[in-house]
């Protein structure tokens, strides 16, 4: 009998086409997602080598980075640079014959929203993107990560990426999370833990009954973020759930080829017995709604927290911490529920699916934003937005306060108009909160859909589990 | 890809811990088309005020430092977003070497694309270059890759590991598509082996 193996043992066994003495593999690529900024020097050097796109039919592309997400984009986008990107896009697409979601057609959407909607990310598979928050499409069961735009243009020519094998590491939540704990608290939680360093080379698989109850679309926010623990990819085992969001959908199989990818699929686990590198395990019940009060995702907090003092930390991380309080301005021993904030964004492919929305709009049912707040819904595809919009959630939105937009990245990255002024404050449902992240200057707070609800409301970082609406 | 040639030359001391790609080229540097000319813009926020202006006191303002061609950073360097915008930037103003006690995995990856060697050592390793590089002119920090080393001005020298395929290919200017496409007949029995055992993908 062979040795037992975990989750990605098996997906990577299933997928070396090619091993050197070295241990260095070709690892063969299923699905290869492209977006506009880190795609077009790839393509032009396709172009410049003679090479083609060798398997456009596991090749999907779509705009979300630069994309304008008010509803006058259709015009066409006012800024040149992003103009000549996207339109990059529409003219790789149509050459090199890959599937193509552009601007104008309704299931356009952030890559790692639309890749799963669609039926594109299934359990088993190799995944890539040039993008590090490929770790979402791990949700299924799929090795997915993020590369860099040399290696795009290596998986376009060959559909394989020269890879050596990562280390194994188990994330286990035990037990069931607490009224207001989400999706989003369990993974900041686990970078709290292993710091944006502690995943670097190592391949995560979450699991534990914390896990197991998450909804797919939970799933994917728990992947997400395995990147902001410095690991390429986060795996969580397929099962039931995962089955069944997978059926029906566009790209997905029918008919006999489902019932053959069935049968395949149900042997994605870890076997008993195999042998993790590292283990880490969380108690469900040990994880508060938290937020981030620094520029590293590290820096998480349950929200009836104080923010820390230098002091609080080691070697090189308190000059970091000094920086970021400057940067953030913040005090130590400031309560986090005083902090006030004058922007709200909900969205991103952290939390920019339709659970995320109810969750937020559940907060702000018959509720109205702060005076002069600034808010922001972007749902992540253009069929989430219509969704929201059947379920009565964009109503809710704007009934509220907030502005209603179409589909994109947005101020995640503020590639696009949707940017933060020099010491904006803003509570975010995204994934980074670097310095600049979400426009120069700008100050970001990481938390989860409800929360930032909540904060709209109050104007304030918010505990959600003592927030009762409106003062 | 040029070849990798050892470098001797001025470091810039860059101590702060989780050094994100998003310092090293903010995203508005992304909406290029092309990889070359963002050197002028590598680590911007830092570097410039919002009028332009330099920021004086930032290591690579300062005069000993405009030519820098190594960084020694503190660790987890080139954290965050996958973007090789970052690495692109470091070449491009001329940094072929990044000294660390650690870097994130696909900024690790990509710098080896693109001609420039990043280095592992240890803190106190690193505590000593920092030292080093923070005289300026005065001390110059030697990288030889074939023999694995750096050297510190007092001659001390620090031995590296580096994974034998990405030296190879760093040492010898290799593209890296070049060399698979003469591994390419396993690819094609791969993709006939899948189609019979796995039609729906």
């Amino acid at each position: 009998m062979s040795a037992p193996k975990t989750l990605y043992d098996k997906i990577w066994d299933a997928h070396v086409a090619h091993e050197a003495e070295d241990g260095t593999c070709l690892l063969y690529i299923d699905r290869h997602l492209v977006h506009e900024v880190t795609s077009p020097q790839a393509f032009e050097g396709l172009r410049m080598a003679g090479r083609t796109v060798r398997a456009p039919d596991k090749t999907i592309a779509v705009p979300d980075h630069n994309v304008p997400t008010t509803t006058d984009r259709v015009e066409g986008i006012d800024n040149e640079e992003s103009r000549i990107q996207v339109d990059a896009l529409d003219v790789n697409a149509k050459e090199f014959g890959i599937h193509y979601y552009p601007v104008s057609d309704v299931r356009q959407g952030i890559v790692h929203i639309v890749g799963p909607e669609q039926g594109w990310t299934l359990p088993g598979m190799t995944v890539v993107c040039g993008d590090s928050h490929t770790a979402t499409h791990g949700a299924f069961g799929s090795l997915a990560h993020g590369i860099g735009t040399s290696e795009v243009e290596h998986v376009l020519a060959t559909q394989t990426l020269i890879q050596k094998k990562s280390k194994n590491m188990k994330v286990e939540i035990t037990g069931s999370l607490l009224p207001g704990v989400t999706a989003k608290d369990i993974t900041m939680n686990v970078i709290g833990k292993t710091g944006t360093a502690g995943g670097t080379g190592y391949v995560i698989e979450y699991c534990g009954q914390a896990i197991k109850a998450l909804s797919m679309e939970g799933r994917m926010t728990v992947c997400n973020m395995a990147i902001e623990g410095g690991a390429r990819a986060g795996l969580i085992a397929p099962d039931q759930k995962t089955f069944d969001y997978c059926n029906g959908r566009p790209n997905a199989p029918k008919g006999s080829d489902w019932d053959l990818a069935l049968e395949s699929w149900k042997g994605l686990y870890t076997d008993e017995n195999a042998n993790f590198d590292q283990i880490i395990t969380i108690k469900a019940e040990d994880i508060a709604p938290s937020v981030t009060w620094g520029t590293s995702p590290e820096d998480v907090l349950p929200i009836d927290a104080v923010v820390p003092a230098p002091e609080d930390f080691k070697g090189g991380k308190i000059d970091a911490v000094k920086r970021a309080l400057a940067y953030m301005g913040l005090t130590p021993g400031q309560k986090l529920s005083d902090v006030e904030i004058d922007t709200v964004f909900i969205g991103s492919c952290t939390n920019g699916r339709i659970e995320d929305l109810r969750a937020a709009a559940e907060v702000l049912k018959g509720q109205k934003i702060k005076n002069g707040m600034r808010a922001m819904v972007v749902p992540g595809s253009g069929l989430v937005r219509a969704q929201a919009e059947e379920e009565g959630l964009a109503q809710i939105f704007m009934d509220a306060g907030f502005e209603w937009r179409m589909a994109g990245c947005s101020m995640c990255l503020a590639m696009n108009p949707d940017q933060l002024a020099p010491e904006e404050r803003c509570a975010a449902t995204s994934n980074r909160n670097f310095e600049g992240r979400q426009g120069r200057g700008g100050r970001t707070h990481l938390l989860s859909p409800a929360m930032a609800a909540a904060a709209s409301i109050t104007g304030k970082l918010t505990d959600i589990r003592t927030f009762n609406g409106g003062a | 890809m040029e070849k990798f040639t050892n470098v001797s030359g001025v470091a810039a001391p860059m101590p702060l811990v989780n050094i994100d790609t998003d310092m090293i080229i903010p995203k508005q540097f992304l909406k290029t088309i092309k990889r070359s000319g963002l050197g002028v813009n590598l680590f911007d926020e830092m570097r410039y005020n919002l009028d332009g202006s330099e920021i004086s006191d930032f290591v690579l303002n300062k005069p000993a430092y405009r030519n820098a061609e190594i960084i020694v950073a503190g660790e987890n360097f080139g954290c965050g977003s996958s973007r090789e915008h970052a690495p692109w930037a470091l070449k491009d103003f001329g940094i072929s070497v990044v000294i660390s006690e650690s870097y994130a995995d696909i900024f690790y990856s990509n710098c080896f694309k693109n001609g420039i060697l990043p280095i592992m050592l240890s803190k106190e390793a690193i505590d000593v270059l920092m030292e080093d590089a923070s005289k300026g002119e005065n001390a110059r920090i030697s990288v030889d890759l074939e023999s694995q080393t750096v050297s510190a001005t007092d001659g001390t020298e620090y031995r590296f590991e580096v994974d034998a395929f990405k030296k190879h290919c760093l040492m010898n200017g290799l593209d890296d598509i070049g060399l698979t496409f003469q591994k390419i007949d396993a690819v094609d029995a791969y993709e006939k082996a899948q189609i019979k055992t796995k039609p729906w993908l």
